[in-house]
């Protein structure tokens, strides 16, 4: 066999992975404003275990946030979540009157000022995207899940965190988007194309559902079907939590599996409420809120002098 | 603010409540903080500045564990920490 030859058949034996998980990075900007003319400008980090954003704020009202996976190290992902926005609008980190970092990592943050948990953060900032009468929120992160009750401020009044298990997480769902090698964003839409809709899979545990997920392929489910039973599952996990808190209207749901319809219209199915709607990237709102403190605090620096 | 501190798994739900509100202005001087034989307890400064007492990282994900000696299998017919919280901010939710 010569080289070439040897070559192609090894490429053909190893093909390229595919990363079904990857979900979408995503820069965005307000275009209709300048953050030139604001006169206190505000970031707020999110160093999550999974994804990092950073979010500028400017006058107390969302600018421009860079939403990207994390890397392997706090700092960098601060930085490097930092420099993707301000390389968009032309700003410098001089330019930033204050920063607050929040997340998992939020210790870790550089350049941040003050570093306030996400749960704090992720209510403020749903409290900016969803409204004053958002109550309880559901936050759904890469590796925990949170289910938080708030006032018409945003100022924490219950909390609860699970952050020992992976069911009900991110990190689930992109195991189960691998193993069925379906794109993550499709998973939600799929979920629904099936004729009856299955029982959850009985395993809470990621590692568990996933070989349970193999056994339903082989008893004949389809893919789809498949991945119902886990949205299902998912769904009912955080309904517990939320549960364990209590449900008020004013529903909201933060981080990335706010953006997957196969859960969150399970988790609307099963507590008989629609969760408040909101243009603004659901991933944002720990950043969002970090930003949002950011602000309030340079008010309170001000009134003070 | 209700802060609830602990986890839910395939065993059970593992949580501790501290209710911040009682535990701000402490009428019992923050005996939690001796009586639990572990010494989960420690005081931080929350989000909103106010002093309270939390459960230590380090605990929380082994709460089942770490508090199995003071229940009623360990020979405790009451919690150390909710008597010592005389307030009533401390609940255990098994």
């Amino acid at each position: 066999m010569n080289a070439e030859v040897a070559a192609a058949t090894v490429a053909e034996a190893a093909p390229e992975k595919k990363e079904f998980w990857r979900w979408q990075e995503n820069v965005w900007f307000d275009e209709t404003k300048n953050w030139k003319d604001a006169k206190v400008i505000t970031c707020g980090i999110d160093v999550g275990s999974v994804s990092s954003q950073a979010v500028i704020v400017c006058d107390g009202e969302l600018f421009g946030y860079n939403s990207m996976r994390t890397g392997n190290n706090s700092p960098d992902s601060a930085k490097n979540a930092l420099q993707g926005i301000m390389d968009k609008i032309g700003m410098k980190l001089e330019d930033i009157h204050y920063v607050v970092g929040t997340g998992y990592g939020r210790v870790n943050v550089p350049f941040a000022h003050k570093a306030i948990t996400e749960i704090a953060c992720h209510a403020r900032g749903a409290n900016y995207m969803g409204g004053n009468k958002v109550r309880t929120i559901l936050d759904m992160g890469g590796q925990d899940c949170k289910a938080i009750h708030c006032d018409e401020k945003g100022k924490v009044t219950n909390f609860l965190m699970n952050d020992k298990c992976a069911a009900g997480t991110g990190r689930g769902m992109e195991v189960i988007s691998d193993l069925m090698q379906i794109p993550i964003a499709e998973l939600g839409p799929r979920s629904f194309d099936v004729d009856v809709e299955p029982e959850a899979v009985s395993s809470i545990c990621v590692v568990f559902a996933k070989s349970e997920a193999l056994g339903l392929l082989k008893a004949g489910y389809t893919k789809n079907k498949v991945i119902a039973a886990y949205c299902q599952a998912m769904a009912e996990r955080v309904v517990s939590l939320l549960e364990r808190i209590g449900v008020e209207e004013g529903f909201f749901i933060t981080g990335g599996i706010a953006k997957n319809p196969g859960v969150v219209k399970r988790i609307e199915r099963i507590l008989g409420i629609k969760a408040v709607d909101t243009k603004i990237d659901s991933q944002i709102a720990g950043a969002l809120g970090a930003a949002l403190f950011g602000y309030t605090l340079m008010q309170k620096q001000a009134k003070a002098a | 603010m209700i802060a609830n501190y602990g986890y839910k798994d395939g065993s059970g739900e593992y949580y501790i409540s501290i209710d911040t509100d009682k535990c701000i202005d402490c009428a019992a001087n923050r005996a939690c903080l001796t009586a639990c034989p572990k010494e989960m307890f420690e005081m931080i400064t929350d989000d909103y500045d106010d002093e309270v007492a939390w459960v230590k990282k380090s605990n929380t994900r082994t709460l089942a564990y770490d508090c199995a000696e003071c229940k009623p299998a360990g020979g405790h017919t009451s919690l150390p920490c909710t008597t010592a919280c005389t307030p009533g901010a401390i609940k255990h939710s098994w």
